[in-house]
């Protein structure tokens, strides 16, 4: 027996090989098989210590709850599923000392034996949807153990995230009064006793599944359980899902496709950051959070001694205790009641606002508020109001004004919401009638929004997941339903679903929940404080917890995994039927095409094909992965309204049948199974088949569907079991068996089908066809997608491996009795018929050729046909819409014009010309499509060959990728004929959206229609020649602001600006001016305000004139050495020459500016003057528009002296100006003029 | 210039209740000469916001507000020359110009008898010279010109500043003949966030590939830092993958932790850059 099961064991030898000896075996089997159980189950005993005998699927009879009998203990075994005994009993031996342990987890519930139905196999699936936190208490953390974060060394948080550790006690140790029972229904046969066995170690092996390329091997030796075999063999124990070729390789993003969000960040584990966390927290909070990682590492410390660790561990589930038992400290919220408007909001964008959830649970001053209520609704009552809130107009007038009444409040809110003022400004043009709805509606929450959203959950998710205490639903489910909610208003459900899916795929695709397990490379700072030699111990600590966990028996329950737990309590918190449904709608889709993989024939020999083999393989093994993984989600929403607890009796389930016969289901299995066997193509098809009925709800299976279903996989079960069948590949055969087998032990499907079954035989089973298609006989499936898909496999494996190395141990001990099922040998040989005869011309000439060119024809046929379009919308498209746009905009500007009519009148015009696309698309793909297939394939392609290609390629590239296949035998007419039906559908859409688009841009430039605005702003160069390295506008705007500073005060005492200085700031303000590089045109126009300012503020400027002459400054009133007229006249120079926008000089005779002359104690005149004669000099104003100005300023209350003086200066003004004397110099009118006010006053 | 959280948090203590005048810039400065002016300007700019955020509602009562206009009223009767406004706004610790704006508000409600709009208040910050009364017209100029955290001043200095900065690295990008496609032109095609430049072949900066790049003419404290990767940088993240920060005036080091994860944060344009084909950094 030894020898026979050697020979299994040496897997490396050809296929055929083995096959042989499964057949030898077959003979032997009755006495090969307790041997091999008797063996494994010595093999199991000592991995998991005092384990369970292989555990035995309840039967169904008893599940019926009335039916409990001995002690709790088989009450409680009754319930929950062996599995999860298993498990759980391991939990408890790995922490032997203390019985009376009970973690949160457990004493949340009431019982004290609560574990029959905490860890029921629903514990996955809390029932309470949306409101019960208990249920989901639990459940986000449930697998999260498997993936210790290295940064969470506190011992505290292994407790608490290991669920397994409910204080279910199975006390039976080898105990042999259920063994009879687990043996009886154990083992049927051999294949299946093999795929249980496996099972018993599943854990260990969907460990190393779970992390990717960076798993090392020596790791996953240290986390195996601790047994005698020699871990340290790696040939023994090739790591299970270590670096497969079709691991995924992080890549960058693009846009469009969902970034993977744990992809590229498995090194990203947040140490001693404390801004990780992207959503709502206050900066205060998180600082906490920073601290208290730092923390966590001290007191990762793991000390010396065995017997410290375990008083530490004492301390630990004392601390637990004392936490579980004091809810309050499970307090998160980081907001002040009072001012909960100051958190965070500041920085939120508006979108974020839209589903920034109001939660009754945050409100504080509930009973004053409430009280306000009421005061407000009766006052509106009495007020009689109700009638008069019949139309939108007067609701949102209504809110308008009580807004306003209610102004300086809200205004206190202004700094930090920006769109409160937006809305409130929408809110008065309504009021005012100034904006029709139409134009006044929500920002749609587009699916980009809905994607950050999704993302920052995601990443709160990654961050926080594992952190003790987390709970998904309680930190995260307002959010999702607040996104769902605003999902539902805008319709968006099938974008977001398919977003979802994508994101599902690209995270979860990977071995085991694609989720990196985070243990296995040891965090650099845990790895500094302990040395590696006290790491290695703290790791064997961190297993006392989690292993346990992973450990989940030889067959666990359908679970999810990983990442793959984030979706699930998505949907789980979203709780949105329409959600459901479209995801529902988009995983059948995506299944099915999956499911339709074809690979591409490769004739050996070809020096080609090796490689092609690989990857096929690879392309397989992708395709089965994610399909496994939607199939898995889609059986869970399926069956997640039917979900209950526990198994329901037998009225019930009568009832629930009657109902259920009548509906189909949502994805047709029974016929895609059908379909797959008939085709020869369940390797794919059945595995994930598998993985969909594995979440099946009590009752489906007894559905006349689901048990057709049941029956046609129990037949092909058997048939494979038992056929000689060389065709299968062996390790093909091996994967269908073991995931069917492990299908079968799963709790919620019920035994009596085995036995009930139709033992009629599908026709689909014996005709099979086999067909280009057909993916059974090819050798798709390696050992590392075999451990991918059942990782229990593994756990056997390292079993009979450590048979082989001698490390087996006694014989004897406990002989299971094993009953095989029932043989009958059925099988007719599935005949190797020939291939099809038709095939059609397209097949028959790839046939011919090498495969390289049907891939060449095809990609070529995509990316031109791609191309195209672009083509196509770059040029045709494009002029349209510009041509769209002008029409647009005439239109517009005319009275209120209705803007979809306006749009669907614009876009009519267009569509006849889009059809000129289809001749444009047609010489495109004619010109280009044969160019590149000439380019690509070799040259010694025949002339013939290529002809047949081109013409056949214009049909190609023009039809969607759908209908290629159905494009062989066209007529090069009449494709071209489907092409323009085809193209002409599509240009009008693209039009339409395109105009759209751009009409809408065009509607939300602010002061759109106002086009002439930008021709005030003069377009200007750089000088030649020049560097740039002028000073920076802000700069200067800085410097002129802090010379006003100075002249409007308040002043130090003897504070006084440079002359010298001050000239040279206008100089560089003229360097500034002239250099366009940085400029733009607000800070341009800022620098012509202060400016102006400057020249009316100039003479209350201390100016010092530095070292020149002090005593100067006495005489400063006097001519062309007055500081101030020559800084007046730079400012001249510049507003002419240098400033690109129109300098508001105007301002000079502003009230207010003029105000600084009238409040002066001695009125500067002769400057004021000065100024004036400068701007008629410089042309920035025109004399009649000063003489207006200064009109405008005598009326205004002045001081009755003031009017006089400015009386007397307008006088003097005009009296120069009047005859448009040729030019005089400005200092000498100044003097002359000056000497007439000064006389005057 | 990167900071430590230590360092950080000294300049912020400091700056505790300095009132945001030209007086306390200087002080700054003497306090701190190693920083740059620019640096600490900026951390004191968003020291004062933070605190002004926290006490805003405490000067919008209604009774805060009539004590003010009151104050406002006798201040300028006895002295109509004296800094009436700017002394009341730096004795009660609120920022001057929005005490200006406090007391204009309170003014044209009386004077009109009706609420203005913001539209219109606004506009007679911008420009004094249209507020009715000539007194608050300095008053409120005198308050707009002299603070240096708020007001229309600063805020287009703020802008101006921003703008150079996407200038200057728009130059760097060229100098270094890295293409790229600029804010303006993405939004043309319709993005609804966009960073200010996105490298259209992506470039590894200190090892770290990047997508994008965003200019911030800011310091980059905590809460700022904080706000802009909730609104901007995650979501760029989302659209075009990881991407650089560059704070010209600096940033909390402790806060450059998402390397990893694909945001990048630096004080300057980055001189190790890796292009696809050969490394700068070597030329």
């Amino acid at each position: 027996m030894a020898a026979v099961l050697e020979l299994l064991l040496q897997e490396e030898v050809p296929e055929n090989h083995i096959h042989d000896k499964l057949v030898s075996l077959s003979l032997l089997q009755k006495d090969f098989v307790p041997f091999l159980l008797n063996f494994l189950r010595e093999q199991t005993s000592q991995i998991l210590t005092n384990g369970p005998p292989t555990p035995a699927k309840t039967p169904n009879s008893k599940a019926h709850g009335s039916q409990r009998t001995g002690s709790e203990r088989r009450a409680g075994h009754a319930t929950s599923s062996r599995v999860q005994l298993f498990s759980q009993r391991t939990s408890v031996t790995t922490c032997t000392t203390d019985t009376s342990f009970s973690p949160a987890a457990a004493s949340s519930s009431s019982s004290s034996f609560s574990g029959s139905n905490l860890s029921s196999p629903y514990s996955d699936f809390p029932s309470v949807v949306s409101s019960s936190s208990l249920s989901f208490g639990h459940s986000p953390v449930l697998h999260h153990g498997e993936k210790r974060s290295s940064q969470k060394a506190s011992l505290g948080s292994f407790l608490t995230a290991t669920p397994e550790a409910l204080p279910v006690r199975r006390g039976r140790r080898k105990g042999s009064s259920s063994v009879g029972a687990s043996g009886r229904q154990v083992a049927r046969d051999l294949g299946r006793s093999l795929a249980e066995e496996e099972d018993g170690k599943s854990d260990s092996g969907s460990w190393s599944g779970g992390r990717r390329k960076r798993s090392e091997v020596p790791l996953v030796s240290a986390r195996s359980p601790p047994s005698q075999l020699n871990l340290n063999n790696l040939e023994e124990f090739p790591p299970m899902g270590a670096a497969s070729g079709w691991t995924n390789k992080s890549k960058p993003s693009r846009r469009i496709n969902p970034t993977p969000v744990s992809a590229e960040r498995p090194l990203s584990k947040p140490k001693t950051c404390f801004t990780s966390t992207p959503v709502s927290r206050s900066p205060a909070s998180s600082l906490e959070a920073f601290t208290a990682v730092q923390e966590g590492n001290l007191s990762s410390v793991i000390s010396n001694s065995l017997q410290e660790e375990r008083e530490m561990l004492k301390k630990e589930r004392c601390k637990l205790l004392h936490q579980a038992s004091s809810p309050a400290g499970m307090s998160f919220d980081p907001c002040t009641p009072t001012k909960p408007s100051y958190t965070r909001s500041a920085s939120l964008p508006a979108e974020s606002h839209l589903v920034t959830c109001a939660n009754p649970a945050k409100v504080s001053c509930k009973k004053q508020l409430e009280c306000l209520a009421q005061l407000y609704s009766s006052c509106i009552a009495e007020a009689s109001g109700r009638q008069h809130f019949e139309s939108v107009h007067n609701c949102v007038y209504f809110a308008v004004r009580v807004l306003d009444y209610q102004y300086e409040y809200l205004n206190a809110w202004r700094l930090e919401f920006t769109e409160v003022d937006s809305c409130w400004e929408a809110l008065e043009q309504l009021m005012l009638g100034c904006l029709n709805f139409e134009e006044w509606e929500f920002i749609p929450l587009n699916i980009m929004i809905c994607r950050d959203i999704f993302y920052e959950l995601l990443r709160e998710w990654e961050d926080n997941n594992e952190k003790t205490g987390w709970d998904f639903e309680r930190v995260l489910g307002n959010k999702i339903r607040a996104m769902m909610a605003h999902l539902s208003a805008t319709c968006n459900h099938s974008h977001f679903a398919r977003l979802f899916q994508k994101q599902l795929i690209q995270m979860c695709k990977g071995p085991i929940g694609g989720c990196a397990s985070w243990g296995d490379t040891p965090d650099q700072d845990v790895l500094n404080m302990l040395g590696s030699d006290n790491l290695s111990r703290l790791k064997r600590l961190q297993e006392r917890f989690v292993v346990p966990q992973s450990i989940r028996g030889p067959c666990p329950p359908p679970s999810f995994p990983g990442c793959q737990q984030f979706f699930k309590d998505f949907i789980l918190s979203a709780g949105s039927y329409q959600f459901n449904q479209h995801l529902m709608d988009s995983l059948c889709l995506k299944i099915l095409e999956l499911n339709g993989l074809t690979l591409v024939e490769h004739e050996h020999g070809d020096g080609e094909a090796d490689m092609e083999e690989q990857d096929e393989k690879k392309r397989f093994a992708v395709a089965l992965l994610s399909l496994r993984l939607l199939a898995k989600f889609l059986g869970f929403l399926v069956f997640l309204p039917y979900r209950t607890a526990e198994q329901p009796t037998r009225d019930l389930q009568d009832s629930a049948l009657a109902l259920r016969n009548q509906t189909l289901p949502v994805l047709d299995i029974l016929k895609l199974l059908r379909q797959s066997i008939r085709d020869q193509r369940s390797i794919l098809t059945i595995p994930w088949i598998v993985e969909y009925l594995s979440l099946v709800d009590h009752i489906a299976p007894f559905l006349d569907y689901y048990r057709k279903v049941f029956s046609l996989l129990l037949q092909v079960y058997r048939l494979m079991v038992l056929s000689e069948d060389k065709e299968m590949s062996f390790l093909n055969k091996l994967l269908i068996l073991a995931v069917l087998g492990w299908l079968f032990q799963v709790p919620s499907v019920p035994e009596e089908l085995f036995f009930t079954a139709d033992d009629r035989q599908e026709r689909s089973v014996r005709d099979t066809v086999t067909s280009a298609q057909a993916l059974d006989f090819v050798p798709l499936v390696d050992q590392q997608l075999l451990y991918t898909c059942c990782p229990y496999l593994g756990e056997l494996r390292k079993l009979l491996a450590s048979f082989v190395a001698g490390s087996g141990g006694k014989n004897g001990g406990f002989m299971r009795k094993i009953t095989p099922t029932a043989a009958e040998s059925l099988a007719p040989k599935a005949s190797v018929t020939q291939r099809k005869l038709q095939v059609d011309l397209e097949q028959a000439f790839f046939h011919n050729q090498p495969p390289s060119l049907r891939r060449t024809v095809e990609f070529v046929a995509e990316r031109v046909g791609s191309n195209c379009v672009k083509h196509i919308k770059a040029t045709l498209v494009a002029e349209l819409v510009q041509r769209a746009e002008a029409m647009l905009q005439d239109k517009v500007k005319e009275e209120d014009v209705n803007h979809d009519k306006l749009l669907e009148e614009v876009c009519s015009h267009l569509y006849e010309e889009g059809a000129q696309a289809l001749i444009k698309g047609r010489e495109f793909c004619k010109k280009k499509g044969p160019e590149a297939v000439r380019v690509l394939l070799p040259e010694e392609t025949s002339a013939a060959v290529l002809l047949w290609l081109i013409v056949n390629l214009v049909s190609f590239v023009i039809l969607p990728v759908k209908v290629l296949s159905s494009a062989e035998n066209i007529a090069v007419e009449l494709a071209t004929e489907r092409a323009c039906g085809w193209l002409s559908a599509n240009i009008a859409a693209l039009i339409k959206r395109e105009v759209k688009a751009t009409f809408n841009r065009m509607l939300k430039v602010p002061g759109f229609p106002l086009p002439v605005e930008d021709a005030l702003e003069l377009r200007r160069d750089c000088p030649p020649g020049c560097q740039h390295c002028a000073p920076f506008p802000s700069q200067i705007i800085n410097e002129i602001k802090d010379v006003l500073c100075v002249a409007v005060g308040p002043r130090e005492e003897g504070e006084m600006v440079d002359c010298v200085w001050l000239e040279c700031l206008l100089g560089r303000l003229s360097q500034t001016l002239r250099c366009r590089k940085f400029i733009c045109p607000t800070s341009e126009q800022q620098l012509a305000k202060c400016t102006v300012e400057l020249a009316s503020l100039l003479d209350r400027v201390p100016l010092s004139l530095g070292i020149k002459s002090p005593e100067k400054s006495s005489e400063r009133l006097h001519g062309k050495n007055n500081p101030t007229c020559g800084l007046l006249k730079l400012l001249f120079s510049i507003w002419k020459e240098d400033f690109g926008t129109s300098v508001p000089v105007q301002l000079i005779f502003s009230k207010k500016n003029v105000g600084y002359l009238a409040e002066a104690e001695q009125r500067e005149w002769d400057l004021f003057l000065f100024l004036l004669h400068g701007l008629i000099e410089h042309e920035l104003m025109k004399t009649s528009e000063i003489q207006s100005c200064l009109h405008i300023l005598e009326e205004l209350p002045w001081p009755s002296d003031f009017v006089k003086d400015l009386k007397r200066l307008s006088h003097v003004f005009v009296s120069e100006h009047q005859t448009e004397e040729p030019r005089t110099n400005p200092c000498e009118l100044t003097r002359q003029s000056l000497a007439t006010v000064s006389t005057q006053s | 210039m990167k900071l430590s959280k230590a360092q950080y948090d000294e300049i912020a203590q400091f700056l505790g209740h300095v009132q945001p005048t030209r007086q306390s810039l200087r002080k700054l400065k003497e306090k701190f000469p190693s920083q740059s002016q620019s640096t600490l300007l900026s951390i004191f700019s968003q020291e004062y916001q933070k605190q002004i955020k926290r006490t805003h509602a405490k000067h919008h009562t209604a009774e805060a507000i009539e004590t003010y206009y009151q104050r406002y009223l006798n201040g300028v009767m006895k002295n109509a020359a004296a800094p009436v406004l700017l002394d009341l706004a730096n004795e009660v610790d609120f920022a001057p110009s929005l005490m200006a704006r406090i007391v204009l508000e309170r003014f044209l409600q009386e004077k009109d008898q009706a609420i203005p709009s913001k539209t219109l208040i606004n506009s007679m910050l911008r420009d004094p010279s249209q507020i009715p009364d000539g007194v608050l017209a300095n008053q409120v100029y005198q308050c707009t010109v002299n603070d240096c955290c708020y007001g229309p001043l600063v805020d287009c200095i703020k802008h101006a500043i921003g703008h150079e900065h996407e200038v200057l690295l728009r130059e760097m990008l060229l100098e270094k003949n890295l293409s790229f496609i600029a804010e303006d032109q993405l939004r043309a095609k319709g993005y609804d966030k966009t960073p200010d430049f996105i490298l259209e072949v992506p470039v590894a900066v200190e090892g770290h590939i990047i997508h994008w790049i965003e200019s911030k003419a800011s310091f980059g404290d905590e809460s700022s830092h904080q706000a802009h990767l909730q609104d901007q940088f995650w979501s760029y993240w989302n659209r075009f993958g990881p991407g650089l920060v560059i704070y010209w005036y600096g940033f909390i080091e402790e806060l450059d932790c998402h390397r990893e994860r694909g945001i990048l944060l630096k004080d300057c344009f980055p001189t190790d850059i890796v292009t696809l084909r050969h490394s700068m950094a070597q030329r």
